[in-house]
């Protein structure tokens, strides 16, 4: 992912063939720069569809360039000034252009922002980004309006990372587009009043894309890399970006301390490891300590939210020596503090396991019975695999493998099937003929 | 700026129920937001409440029927027809817009361009 523009840049005969070195400096800006150089093209044309295309074209130009001069000292710069000049080309160029409405809408009286400089730009990636991120757009064309315009996937890769057809990812964008225009969502940064709620609509949209990608929801692999490792550097953009908002620090450290157990996530085999059985001497221990520094930064705001208490609770976990040695009674506390936050049903889930570790399974299962009640987890999938754990740590077997029947059929991951086959296996055999 | 339309969907029931005190209430707070409306930098073009959706009349293809287009718990009652600079500022004052028993639907007022 992330390359399609170094493979769709044909080389003509008079060209020489970029070098190794041009070809990743141009992926490594497709990666890094991309939302810089399209809100500053953005500025130009008014128009996000016709900044795409200079933009991407850009890139295109750059490989040839690159491979003639060097690869400059500033790339974002140098792809943000080619794809502008390309922009205003295209407006000379096009009069019906020209005529066209602004697609974007700046609101009067905002601050007009300064011509040029750092801050602009800044400041033009965040407008990008809350636009992206509008409370008006659905949940998933925020998504993918998000992976299309700041990490600039092609629709055809963002189709693929959600397993649609590309052909209904398309209309989804046009869609989103078409609203953003039709019903004139503003490319502003939202003013203090609002800011609270619309960051946290950004921030949901990148942990979104984290646990997409972390747990893949179906399909054969348990990971896909490709949208956890987007989701970071999302979140590191939000994080630098707004160095005041701790809420985008606390997601970053959340998923940096989670992704610090990558490796260990699963066997050779593709066979899942609980927290429990993994080699935590196999944990990214610098992204580790990255992550704890982020998180206690992040819960040092007058207002603790929802990802820095999250990120704090991965901390824990991520500094224990041992599954047993975790401070479980640290984490009760966090938790109760985030349900306080943040109250669902997931989180009273999660603090169910961590009563079960320190008062035992039965007390746990107490909680989890007073969760089934409820309702509000019918049919989430992890509901009835943490009860069928604490089931199977209880000896009570026979229950235990019906949990875990019910966990299988709530999933669709192949690999947390495997898992989930494999336990009930063990619990079937001590269970004994039913 | 752009004109936008916010249709009022509301349970007709509260509203048939209701004795002369709390209409008049509901009176008040419409009167109260269309003042709101310029107070927060949009302009009020039209608006008007609408009788109950048992006097509609659909006609489909020429075939003229007694009731409603749609049957839903929630009918169009009333509608505002506003200016407001972009979605976020008729969003800001759609959600001052007295609609106790349902909500409201912005929309946008489509613009043909050239001629």
């Amino acid at each position: 992912m992330g390359n399609g523009v170094v493979r769709s840049a044909g080389t003509s005969a008079t060209v020489p063939e970029p070098s190794e070195e041009v070809r990743s400096a141009v992926a490594q800006a497709h990666w890094r720069e991309w939302a810089l150089v399209l809100a500053a093209t953005v500025r130009v044309t008014r128009d996000i569809d016709v900044a795409e295309e200079c933009v991407q074209d850009a890139y295109v130009s750059a490989l040839a360039a690159w491979t003639r001069t060097g690869v400059p000292d500033s790339p974002a710069a140098w792809l943000s000034t080619t794809a502008r000049r390309k922009a205003l080309d295209a407006l000379r160029r096009d009069k019906t252009l020209r005529a066209k409405l602004p697609l974007l809408i700046e609101r009067a009286g905002d601050p007009e922002p300064p011509a040029e400089g750092v801050n602009v730009i800044k400041d033009d990636r965040l407008r990008l980004v809350f636009t992206c991120c509008h409370p008006a757009l659905s949940r998933e064309a925020q998504v993918a309006l998000a992976l299309r315009l700041i990490c600039g996937l092609t629709t055809a890769e963002i189709a693929a990372a959600f397993l649609v057809p590309e052909a209904t990812m398309a209309a989804r964008v046009t869609r989103a587009k078409k609203k953003i225009a039709a019903a004139r969502i503003a490319y502003r940064v939202p003013g203090q009043a609002e800011l609270p709620e619309r960051l946290d609509g950004v921030l949901t949209v990148i942990h979104l894309l984290f646990t997409t990608g972390h747990t893949a929801p179906a399909g054969a692999g348990l990971v896909r890399v490709e949208l956890v490792d987007r989701a970071i550097e999302l979140a590191r953009m939000m994080a630098s970006l707004m160095p005041d908002e701790p809420e985008a620090r606390g997601l970053l450290a959340l998923m940096i301390l989670i992704d610090a157990r990558r490796a260990t996530r699963t066997d050779d085999d593709g066979r899942i490891l609980l927290l429990s059985e993994q080699d935590r001497s196999r944990w990214d221990s610098a992204a580790i300590a990255e992550g704890s520094a982020l998180a206690r930064e992040a819960m040092r705001g007058l207002i603790r939210g929802r990802f820095a208490i999250q990120a704090a609770i991965a901390a824990v976990h991520a500094q224990a020596p041992s599954h047993e040695q975790t401070d479980w009674r640290r984490l009760l506390a966090l938790y109760d503090e985030l349900l306080r936050a943040w109250p669902s049903p997931v989180v009273e889930l999660n603090r169910a396991v961590a009563v079960a570790m320190l008062d035992g399974p039965e007390a746990g299962l107490a909680e989890i019975s007073r969760l089934e009640a409820d309702d509000k987890l019918g049919g989430y999938r992890y509901l009835p695999s943490a009860k069928a754990d604490l089931l199977r740590r209880a000896g009570r077997y026979a229950e235990a493998a019906a949990s875990y029947e019910t966990a299988i059929g709530l999933t669709q991951n192949e690999a947390e099937r495997r898992f989930l086959r494999a336990r009930l296996g063990e619990v079937g055999g001590q269970a004994g003929p039913a | 700026m752009a004109e936008y339309m916010i249709l009022i969907y509301e349970q007709e029931k509260p509203y048939q129920d209701m004795d002369e005190a709390a209409g008049r209430q509901v009176l008040e707070s419409h009167l109260r937001f269309q003042d709101q409306i310029s107070e927060l930098g949009g302009t009020l073009v039209a608006g008007n409440a609408l009788e109950s959706s048992a006097t509609a009349t659909t006609i489909r293809s020429d075939v003229v029927t007694d009731g409603p287009f749609a049957e839903t718990k929630a009918v169009l009652g009333g509608y505002y027809l506003i200016e407001a600079g972009d979605l976020d500022q008729a969003l800001e004052i759609a959600k001052l817009c007295p609609a106790a028993h349902g909500g409201v639907e912005v929309r946008p007022i489509r613009v043909f361009s050239g001629g």
